[in-house]
């Protein structure tokens, strides 16, 4: 291969260290009015009254909008990807603190600001519910019925559904739980929970519409174009053709910026006052609108009496918020793997999307498997110390391997288990003598492993444009938000037609120019998309030698692009538009059990090894060490896949030891980067990143997805070396300080008081 | 609100306006079109808005606009006026040392400064003059090697 597998910066690098790339965040259009949002103060109640008038009597205010003057436009004005559960504005009810209830639209950014503050509502307050245990009670209701949008064919039962916070109930059943565990020789049973945390990239939200005669366009900071404007058109009643997408470079998305989050709002603002609109959130707001979950994650496992896992029973719990956003299909899709990447005949897994009084929860890097990960890797490892078996030994005794059936029945294929595994442990030095420090400074060891089925069965088309010249230009709707995935896709379709990266141009996602593509999430678009400007590269190079043979030029030689087509048209003139759109094979799993001989293209797979050093004086953890390997196929630009591990295991790294929304009432304590630590560059330990040697045959050029990978097996790790340090185990996230030391205290048999 | 005028020199050139007292530097660099320096966390915490006043870093989401009255602004634009990136912007390039690059222009800046006071940075030097540049994706180990790749330029 002479593009595919080479080392080249991103093709927008010297926009981005120049600072002149293009991002929504900018984008100023003349007549714009900048809108504010005025947001509850409460978590549960029935809107009374809104009192805009002073707002609205403010100097230089245009306008002031409640969900009421929205619904006059759109009478149905509910939107989502999964259900059609959230108001554009708030009607009748909030259901969390910060939820949007008004918008002051002004030309100056500031006074609309001063217009929020003179905004009051008055609320007539309900009880409010934030646990997801609690929350599968129905004292509390956050919704009356379930509205499912009807976009996903397995979602559609639960239409009309009341009476309950359960969105979403996923099923897996597979042998014989109950009796396998009663004849086990040993069960082991424990709960592990997350912590609700976000997403907080650094370009926050921000979205703008510009009316036009019949049209609407919108600029937005957003990961799934294709469906903003399937769903902006689908609120007007319109043909998609009468909304434009376009997106920039996104300053970070991890999962954020997916679906419709400001889109729907600017667009009948726009509308409305008939001028652009642009809403930017701040720093603070971000807390307000899309988080990860939080879960409570209750796993039992039966070993044999020769270590071998014989069964396994799940119940996870996914604190949703008070609106769906993506969290059913979270709630499902990392369903499927709950399990861990272990060869067990036995199992059942329960999992349960509920709706609470929180900001709501959708997909962070992971879509829901890191929280997982997290649960199945520490009670692996407990099973192991129990049982005085090496963690490594036990996990290799036991781990899936391709050409056995997964726990959904779907038989593993180019999944590098076992390989990841290796390389992690390898690194590691895991036989060698290790420090294990002294006094009141203890080091301990940990591993841990993960894999993910990618979100299907979802489709990428692509277009592949050979100008009379002969340079070529792709066009997809896969964003760019910092991955390098345009730079991917130039490598693939430089490969397929024999010319330099480096030359190709690949525009940024227009809908109106763009082919449609499901969404830049779950690690798909290196497989779907590469996988779709692959063939629709080949298709163009088809397309080039039928032309070449209708100017007279003879089959089989290898005539430049330029000259096929001076010869073909007498000029340079004309072009080659390849196509092509891909879509993975899928079977749906059973609505009892789960199962399905197909439920994902391809599987990822990613494991961590750490070390640590506690100080059992403060409880304070320093990672000295951290390993990640990850099974990306053959990488296609291996130093920028690199950088995508590295990434994700520093964010998670993030999640482990510091990231935490901190909840008083409701209210989110800790909404700024001041309160809510993000690692910094003095946080970072010494790190290894290593693809293994795999690949992934049905991948574009053995290819397959990394974004999440680098998340799986950092927070299990370093819980695990904490216990291999000083004997406490840690069973929910976030690993502070004070958790460390609370549990040392408590082990030593001196609790620390309460608060 | 009552506009102030302020004269300063931005990016070389000298330069009029006026302004309201309560905008910030960013809000003004807006108006010269000039957006490598954005408001993120508007706390002066994750620098992305670190501009150059009389060649000291500063956050412009915490820098009043008037406060340029008289100083001289730079700002990550001016960094290849003439063209060509500098040292610092092509050992960024070369380390893979971003992926969003939202909070790029920042610690382009400030890579800048750091090499003009301390052409020899060590680990620790860079990982503490860094402390208030924060990077979300994570790039934080390609940073570290593209300040010593300039270093060494």
């Amino acid at each position: 291969m002479k593009q595919v597998g080479r080392d080249i910066p991103r093709l927008e690098l010297r926009a981005k260290v120049t600072g002149r790339a293009d991002y929504t965040h900018h984008l100023r259009l003349p007549g714009m009015l900048y809108g504010k949002v005025f947001r509850s103060t409460v978590p549960h109640g029935r809107i009374r009254s809104i009192d805009t008038t002073a707002a609205q009597a403010l100097a230089g205010v245009h306008r002031v909008i409640t969900g009421e003057d929205i619904r006059k436009l759109i009478p149905e004005p509910y939107y989502g990807p999964a259900f059609h559960d959230q108001p554009i504005l708030a009607l009748d009810k909030v259901r969390h603190v910060g939820e949007p209830v008004a918008v002051v639209l002004a030309s100056d950014p500031h006074i609309a600001e001063q217009g929020v503050q003179l905004i009051s509502a008055e609320y007539e307050e309900l009880p409010a519910v934030y646990d997801e245990v609690e929350a599968m009670q129905p004292d509390i209701l956050v919704h009356d019925v379930l509205r499912p949008a009807g976009t996903f064919a397995d979602l559609k039962h639960l239409k009309g559904r009341g009476g309950t916070n359960v969105a979403l109930d996923y099923h897996l059943r597979r042998g014989d739980v109950d009796k396998s565990m009663a004849g086990a020789e040993y069960v082991f049973e424990h709960t592990f929970k997350t912590q609700q945390c976000l997403h907080l990239a650094f370009e926050p939200f921000v979205s703008v519409a510009e009316p036009g005669d019949e049209r609407l366009t919108i600029y937005t900071a957003n990961q799934s174009p294709s469906f903003v404007r399937i769903e902006i058109a689908r609120l007007f009643g319109w043909p998609e053709n009468r909304v434009r997408v376009k997106v920039p470079y996104l300053g970070g998305g991890f999962g954020g910026k997916l679906y419709i989050k400001l889109e729907a709002l600017v667009a009948a603002l726009s509308i409305m006052v008939r001028r652009p609109v642009k809403i930017a959130l701040t720093m603070e707001e971000q807390f307000y609108m899309i988080t990860k979950h939080a879960t409570t994650f209750r796993i039992k496992s039966g070993v044999s009496k020769d270590g071998r896992v014989v069964a396994r029973a799940c119940e996870v719990f996914w604190n949703g918020g008070a609106y769906a956003d993506i969290g059913p299909r979270v709630a499902q899709k990392s369903g499927f793997t709950a399990a861990g990447p272990y060869d067990i005949e036995h199992v059942s897994i329960d999992s349960y999307e509920i709706y609470t009084n929180r900001t709501p929860a959708g997909a962070l890097r992971g879509f829901g498997v890191p929280q997982l990960v997290w649960a199945y890797e520490c009670h692996t490892d407990l099973i192991a110390r129990e049982l005085g078996i090496d963690p490594v030994a036990f996990r290799r005794k036991n781990l899936l391997r391709n050409g056995r059936p997964q726990a959904t029945g779907t038989v593993l294929q180019d999944a590098a288990i076992a390989q990841v595994l290796d390389a992690v442990v390898a690194r590691m030095g895991w036989n060698a003598p290790f420090d294990r420090g002294s006094g009141t400074m203890r080091r301990g060891r940990g591993i841990a492993i993960g894999f993910k089925a990618v979100i299907s069965p979802t489709t990428s088309v692509a277009m592949v444009n050979i100008s009379a010249d002969g340079s070529t230009t792709i066009y997809c709707s896969t964003v760019d938000v910092g991955q390098g995935s345009g730079t991917a896709f130039a490598l693939i379709a430089a490969e397929v037609l024999d010319i330099e990266a480096e030359a190709i141009r690949v525009v940024n996602p227009d809908t109106d120019i763009t082919p449609y593509d499901m969404g830049t999430l779950g690690s798909r678009s290196l497989f779907h998309m590469g996988n779709a400007v692959r063939l629709a590269a080949e298709d163009a190079r088809g397309k080039l030698r039928a032309l070449a043979a209708e100017a007279g030029l003879p089959e089989g030689t290898n005539y430049p692009p330029a000259e096929i087509f001076k010869k073909r048209y007498g000029m340079q003139a004309g072009n080659v538009i390849g196509t092509a759109s891909y879509v993975p094979t899928y079977n749906a799993p059973d609505a009892k059990t789960g199962q399905s001989d197909n439920v994902t293209p391809f599987w990822m797979v990613g494991g961590s090894g750490v070390e640590v050093e506690v100080d059992t004086e403060t409880g304070k953890v320093r990672v000295l060490r951290l390993i990640n390997a990850a099974d990306c196929g053959k990488p296609i630009n291996p130093g920028v896949a690199r950088t995508q591990l590295s990434g994700a295991a520093i964010m998670q790294l993030g999640f482990t030891l510091s990231e935490a929304m901190q909840l008083d009432g409701g209210q989110v304590t800790n909404a700024s980067l001041a309160d809510y630590k993000i690692p910094g560059i003095g946080d970072i330990p010494p790190m290894e990143n290593e693809l293994v040697d795999a690949e992934q045959h049905s991948g574009p050029f053995g290819a397959k997805g990394l974004g999440e990978s680098g998340t799986f097996g950092v927070s299990p790790a370093i819980a695990n070396a904490i216990h291999d340090a000083v004997g406490v185990r840690i069973m929910e996230l976030p690993i502070t300080a004070e958790a460390v030391l609370r549990a040392l205290r408590a082990n030593a048999g001196r609790p620390l008081d309460d608060e | 609100m009552t506009l102030r005028p302020i004269n300063f020199t931005l990016n070389g050139q000298a330069v009029s306006t006026a302004i309201e007292p309560h905008r910030n530097l960013v809000e003004l660099l807006q108006r010269f079109d000039l957006l490598g320096a954005r408001e993120s966390c508007g706390q002066g915490l994750c620098g992305c808005c670190t501009v150059l006043v009389d060649d000291v870093a500063v956050s412009g989401c915490l820098y009043f606009a008037v406060w340029a009255d008289g100083k001289c602004i730079t700002t990550v634009e001016h960094l290849d006026a003439d063209g060509a990136l500098s040292t610092v912007q092509e050992a960024f390039i070369a380390c893979g040392a971003f992926q969003c690059g939202f909070c790029t222009p920042g610690f382009v800046l400030m890579t800048q400064q750091l090499l003009k006071a301390n052409p020899a940075p060590s680990d620790d030097d860079i990982r503490h003059y860094f402390a208030g540049n924060l990077c979300r994706c994570g790039t934080y180990p390609e940073i570290v090697e593209a300040v010593k790749r300039a270093a060494r330029a």
